[in-house]
């Protein structure tokens, strides 16, 4: 399927309804589809509420956009509240949450590969170590509290195996800062890129924060608490990345063409016809909305489109397993920590640093990522199969 | 640190805990007569809107492809491939997960019996760690089962997710701190009931499916899990300070 941004004109505004039995009917099998189904439903919702996020602050402050802003964010919320629902009610929130790493780790890998931007490139690798290392503890923890295989939900797709030690990974927010691309000479893919990682990202925080009390164990509490602790830091992380020097129409354009290169990239893997529809139906949808806001664009600015966007999407993100590239970054910077914009080797970090100050503050109580999972070892049909439960080893007291 | 026997305290959940909510909740139904309910009607839209939508989605997943029967005797192969092997597998996969969801369940409840300690009649430590032992090779006589069939025991069953999504309230109650030991046995006791009931369908259905072996081990298991039942009920009934 080819898309040409600047000529399609999709769907027209007014022409995009919902009804509330359209909107909640479909859910995907959280047994018989793709996990990659489950992977492109996650980052899609997050990709939505990212819409809705910017249009509200752009709103704010720009008072002649608001009207329009309004009536496109409608249209995305609805959008959001179909991809969102399709989350089936038997998935449990630690189940969904495992979802969430695995789009963290396989997108970012996605990402990574294909960014021409060598430092950015290296930013998304460094982020996504640490999201690897969510994925482990959050295994651990389901596997210990509940007794579940968490590769029920990954499907051998992604490596169950520690990172970055999450307990590593607290920085202080002068470290968490990255420098930012150009928007006058980076590539349009370098800046979707970007975008789409902030979204999952900050999706990916706000959902911890809302699932995090709903769990009942002290220590996955605690471990909710601490991963959204260091998904806010990667939003910090992924929205420094992007040029604050554009227009806020410009912004606007670049987040609707992001959801079309989203839309795309899951219509040209996805398997489950149903769910495809939707992706092909909401393609169509952005494409209106790009249409849209570049006709503001022109009114408003008098700018062509043409300056913010090409013709030609850039190759979709490959929904496939990327194991071999995650496992050779595990071995090459699993190492690293960051000061200031740049990555150093945790040896070379001082003592009296901020980060070093921050993460020894937050763990002073101990680090739940590390009691979750000490000695863990991801094994199919969980530790069980491979060892007897502890209490059953200690001798009693005497 | 809640005790074993809930307390008076300032509840405010009700409509006459103290002078102020009961005029407060008069308050409430006096609004209900001045404005009327919008639309009219009773619960039977809920209804209706719960069997349409049933009948147009789709279930909630399948069996993993039948087994390949390699490891049994012909012909009791041949009677289970008479007997629907995908509900037997369906099952089988079902009480796995409930037995080893169960280790982590008496794990929990050893961390109630450290935070909140003993109390009389109630379980002693080593009577949690021999259920918990019996949970644990339950489990793993069902992941044997299911290879002797040739089936995957690392497969998330559709009664297997089902019965997970059942008992996660269950469970909640016993991981939350604030439940007392005393609570905790009372969530454990649904646990329990749940499981005889499945044991002796289990042990059937082995049965129908011809595979003598398997009955003997299950109603093995079942002797054991009544065993629990019993226990719990007992030690609830301690903790009420009912004669049992």
């Amino acid at each position: 399927m080819a898309i040409d941004l600047l000529r399609d004109r999709g769907t027209p505004l007014e022409k995009q309804r919902f009804t509330w039995k359209d909107l909640t009917q479909l859910m995907y099998s959280k047994l018989d589809d793709d996990a990659f189904t489950r992977v492109r439903v996650i980052l899609m919702n997050g990709i939505e509420a990212e819409a809705l996020r910017f249009g509200h602050a752009c709103a704010r402050m720009n008072r002649d956009l608001q009207l329009h802003l309004a009536k496109v964010r409608r249209v995305e919320q609805h959008q959001q509240t179909l991809v969102n629902w399709m989350n089936p009610a038997d998935q449990s929130p630690l189940e969904t949450t495992i979802g969430f790493e695995q789009v963290a780790i396989e997108v970012t890998a996605a990402v990574a590969q294909k960014e021409p931007d060598p430092y950015l490139a290296q930013v998304y690798r460094f982020g996504l170590l640490e999201d690897f290392d969510h994925l482990y503890r959050y295994s651990a923890l389901m596997d210990r509290l509940e007794g579940k295989d968490p590769n029920a939900l990954v499907q051998s797709y992604t490596d169950i195996v520690p990172g970055r030690p999450t307990s590593l990974e607290h920085r202080a927010p002068e470290d968490d800062l990255r420098t930012p691309y150009d928007r006058k000479q980076a590539e349009l893919v370098t800046k979707l890129h970007a975008l789409t990682i902030m979204a999952g990202e900050h999706m990916t925080h706000d959902y911890y924060m809302v699932v995090g009390p709903t769990i009942a164990d002290p220590i996955g509490r605690q471990l909710y608490a601490e991963i959204a602790s260091i998904e806010e830091q990667h939003v910090t992380q992924y929205e420094s990345i992007i040029d604050t020097e554009e227009t806020w129409l410009e912004k606007w354009l670049l987040h609707e063409a992001t959801e079309v290169y989203n839309y795309y990239s899951c219509v040209e893997s996805e398997k489950n016809p149903r769910v495809r529809a939707v992706w092909e139906r909401f393609l169509e949808y952005e494409l209106g909305h790009v249409r849209y806001v570049a006709d503001l664009l022109e009114n408003i600015e008098r700018r062509d489109a043409a300056e913010v966007l090409s013709s030609k999407l850039p190759a979709p993100i490959d929904y496939v397993s990327h194991r071999e590239f995650v496992r050779e970054t595990l071995r090459n910077e699993v190492h690293l920590t960051a000061r200031g914009p740049d990555f150093i080797p945790f040896d070379e970090e001082t003592a009296d640093s901020p980060s070093a100050a921050q993460r020894k503050q937050l763990n002073a109580d101990g680090s739940p990522s590390d009691l979750v999972a000490a000695g863990y070892v991801y094994t199919p049909g969980t530790e069980l199969a491979r060892k007897r439960p502890r209490a059953t080893e200690i001798q009693p007291e005497a | 640190m809640a005790t074993i026997r809930p307390e008076i305290g300032p509840n405010r959940t009700g409509i006459a805990s103290d002078a102020t909510s009961k005029k407060l909740s008069e308050e409430m139904v006096e609004a209900t007569q001045e404005f009327p309910p919008n639309p009219d009607g009773d619960e039977r839209y809920i209804a209706e809107v719960r069997a349409e939508i049933a009948r147009e989605v789709d279930g909630v997943g399948s069996v993993p492809p039948p087994p390949t029967l390699k490891g049994i005797a012909k012909a009791a192969a041949q009677k289970l491939r008479a007997e629907s092997p995908a509900l037997f597998i369906d099952k089988l996969g079902e009480r796995l997960v409930f037995e080893r969801s169960g280790v982590r369940v008496y794990e929990a409840l050893l961390s109630k019996l450290d935070a909140y300690g003993e109390f009389d009649g109630g379980p002693e430590r080593a009577d949690l760690v021999h259920i918990l032992s019996e949970e644990y090779e339950h489990y793993r006589a069902l992941e044997e089962a299911l290879e002797d069939l040739g089936a995957d025991p690392t497969a998330l069953t559709p009664s297997a997710n089902l019965t997970a999504t059942m008992a996660s309230g269950i469970v909640a109650v016993i991981l939350d701190a604030r439940t007392t030991l005393a609570q905790s046995l009372e969530a454990l006791l649904l646990l329990e009931l749940a499981d005889n009931d499945c044991w002796e369908s289990l042990v059937e259905l082995a049965r129908g499916a011809g595979q003598d072996r398997l009955v003997e081990t299950f109603e093995r298991a079942l002797q054991a899990e009544r065993d629990h039942l019993l226990n719990v009920r007992e030690w609830i009934a301690a903790a009420q300070g009912r004669a049992n």
